[in-house]
């Protein structure tokens, strides 16, 4: 019998890196405000309490310093969490990011593997100011020697924070914050998967949503309202964009035929631009219409009066579907 | 500025620096050898190197002439258990810790990205985004302190981090967060910066308004100035301020004025944007001539200095006979050490890769 409890995503986190906090004293959190307030988003609440200064600590307000020196730690044989406050804040770790940790394990011909998790709070509908509510992940994504993931539900957070830890490369955990108040039931004793596989979370037959994040309840939205009209649309969750579980994808295209990528990012050169490629190649005799994509627009994120018109909802996602269902 | 040997190779001591002068007290004649030694091998180095990238054997080279007092000083003023996190110029730092001097000619002829062991070396990669490894050596350091290995009066077990860079590196934000992280955690280092005086075409002036030495100040990290020129300042004065790092006493920048006396690489004209007579200046104050002076007073023979001409010829026929035979890199280095765990997308573009090639083979056997 499994154990079972009912967490918010970011209750499911901070349990998770509890557990490894615990299990492994090497394991070090810090980042801007994460200590004693447990973080903007409270996170890593309760965590300092239990674990004291010697493992979560506040740093600097300087991303480049909180991402080099857990570059340097690393190296020293900790396993650093470092959690960047805000999507648009972690731009000043950008050069460490891109230059130094993702290119270290190869650098020194496997001799200094680089087991850091980067955890960054991403993506709007929370009516922030600006850099707030923005989607990097691409820029990582696109990155040799980094891992992407993002959870989109409780279970999968407490596991793959956990995985993300035990990884000994890089991993950049993108946490959807909109979400993390969204509550659901936690397997304490399995997990789910491993952190680089895509899931299919709804079935169907006539069309696929490939989606992540924050998005992952929009496409289960569009899913339920398409069904009321005769719709059975197939929903698959990502979880990871660095590596794509392509396979997953192709299997469910080669039955729908139909596929829609949906992302709050901006859509020019994003995840869904690399999943459209790939499915153009590997499932072209199968498709019945182009790949469509459903992303924010090409513009800076807006004032968070016009997000609810820049983030897809489930009429755009729905619109894109007819636009598929016609071909 | 900290000078026990002055330009005309005197050794004396000012009064302040009588602190420093005590661990040149405990050198012995062979320790003095072993500098002078090393400084020629270093030079040596340098000019076979520069040869071998002007006869298209290297993509490129990077001199230190010059700098062979500020890096053989230096590393040989660091301990046994201590941390290395050098920038790209640091070929002397290098011979004092045992590299192997083809791990870095392989990395300017293009096989690699650098590959030698840095947790058992403890001399770290070289890094060429300026800057970036003073924040790793500052989290190494923070992770030594974490560790409990600074403060015991343990000398086997205790240990500190040094950090190289140069001048222009300076106005890298990551050195100013290093200063920052480090002071806070009161981290077991030593900033060592290389004031060779030219960031390429850049001179020091157009970059700092306040000595280098001074700018950790305003974080909490004391400096000092020293003749970089001077190998047994260099020496004292890092191993002084190591053993204090070693101790617990927190950071310290230490700046030494050297001065880059060729080309940034040799991809570069310095005669573009810097007078001669700057250089001669500075070429007259050589640091080898000036410690062989000082070598010399101490009653050190021809003998010798024939033996470390020798050694030099020698040096330069195995270089060059290794570098002509360093075999260019299988393809499936590329992808081999990307991730350390498998990767879907790196191994379907090696198996690709492989397929691509065994194409060519065969249209070759037809």
């Amino acid at each position: 019998m499994s154990n079972f409890v009912e967490l918010s995503i970011a209750k499911a986190i901070n349990a998770g890196l509890r557990k490894c906090m615990a299990e492994n004293p090497k394991v070090l959190m810090f980042g801007e405000d994460v200590a004693q307030l447990g973080g903007v988003f409270r996170v890593t609440e309760g965590l300092h309490a239990e674990f004291g200064d010697k493992q979560i600590f506040n740093s600097p307000i300087a991303e480049s310093g909180i991402v080099g020196t857990a570059i340097g730690l690393a190296m020293r044989g900790y396993r650093p969490v470092a959690e960047i406050q805000f999507d648009g804040f972690i731009f000043p770790a950008f050069d460490q990011i891109t230059t130094q940790l993702a290119k270290m394990q190869n650098r020194s011909e496997g001799f200094t593997p680089m087991p850091i998790v980067i955890r960054v709070p991403y993506g709007g509908g929370i009516g922030a100011v600006e850099h707030h509510s923005e989607s990097p992940e691409a820029y990582f994504a696109h990155t040799a020697g980094l891992r992407v993931i993002s959870p989109s539900n409780p279970n999968d957070a407490y596991w793959m924070i956990q995985q993300a830890i035990e990884s000994n490369d890089p991993v950049m955990f993108f946490e959807p914050k909109r979400r993390y108040w969204q509550k659901g039931p936690v397997n304490l004793d399995e997990p789910p998967m491993g952190p680089y596989q895509a899931r299919v979370l709804r079935e169907g037959q006539h069309l696929t949503i490939a989606t992540y994040g924050p998005m992952v309840a929009v496409a289960l939205q569009a899913a339920e309202i398409a069904a009321a009209e005769g719709t059975s649309i197939e929903v698959i969750d990502l979880r990871s964009i660095s590596p794509i579980d392509f396979a997953t994808i192709v299997t469910s295209v080669k039955k729908t035929g139909r596929l829609i990528v949906a992302h709050e990012d901006s859509t020019f050169v994003s995840v869904s631009s690399e999943v459209a490629a790939r499915v153009a190649e590997e499932a072209f005799y199968h498709l019945e219409a182009p790949v469509l994509r459903v992303g924010g627009f090409d513009v800076p994120y807006p004032a968070a009066k016009l997000e609810e018109v820049f983030l897809p909802d489930a009429d755009r996602i729905l619109e894109a579907v007819d636009r598929s269902l016609a071909y | 500025m900290v000078q026990l040997l002055t330009p005309d190779g005197e050794y004396g001591v000012a009064k302040q620096w009588g602190e420093y002068a005590k661990y040149i007290d405990k050198l012995t004649e062979a320790d003095f050898l072993k500098f002078y030694r090393d400084m020629a091998r270093m030079r040596r180095f340098d000019k076979e190197a520069e040869a071998l990238q002007r006869q298209g054997q290297l993509g490129l080279w990077i001199p230190a002439i010059g700098q062979e007092a500020a890096q053989i000083g230096s590393g040989y003023g660091v301990g046994h258990n201590d941390h290395i996190f050098p920038s790209y110029r640091e070929h002397g730092v290098a011979i004092t810790h045992g590299i192997d001097l083809m791990s870095i000619l392989k990395m300017l002829r293009g096989v690699n990205h650098g590959g030698w062991n840095p947790e058992e070396t403890r001399f770290h990669l070289y890094a060429i985004v300026l800057g970036s490894q003073v924040l790793h050596a500052t989290g190494y350091a923070m992770g030594v302190k974490m560790d409990g290995k600074v403060g015991n009066g343990n000398l086997e077990d205790d240990l500190a981090v040094i950090s190289y860079f140069g001048d222009g590196a300076t106005a890298e934000g990551d050195v100013s967060e290093s200063f920052l992280f480090a002071a806070i955690n009161d981290s077991p280092i030593v900033f060592f910066c290389q004031n060779n005086q030219w960031a390429i075409s850049s001179s020091v002036a157009s970059q700092t308004k306040v000595p280098l030495y001074q700018r950790g100040a305003g974080f909490g990290v004391p400096g000092i100035r020293i003749d970089g020129n001077d190998i047994l300042a260099s020496y004292a004065v890092t191993a002084k301020h190591m053993d204090e790092a070693r101790e617990g006493a927190g950071p310290f920048l230490i700046e030494a004025l050297t001065y880059r006396i060729g080309a940034h690489t040799t991809s570069d004209d310095p005669t573009k944007y810097r007078d001669s007579a700057e250089v001669e200046y500075w070429k007259a104050r050589d640091p080898l001539a000036r410690f062989e002076t000082f070598l010399r007073r101490q009653g050190i023979k021809q003998d010798f200095f024939d033996e470390v001409a020798e050694a030099g010829e020698k040096l330069s026929t195995e270089i060059r006979e290794a570098t002509f035979a360093l075999p260019a890199p299988p393809v499936e280095h590329m992808f081999k050490y990307v991730y350390s765990e498998p990767h879907p997308l790196i191994e379907e573009q090696l198996e690709w890769l492989h397929k691509y090639e065994a194409g060519f083979g065969e249209a070759a056997h037809e």
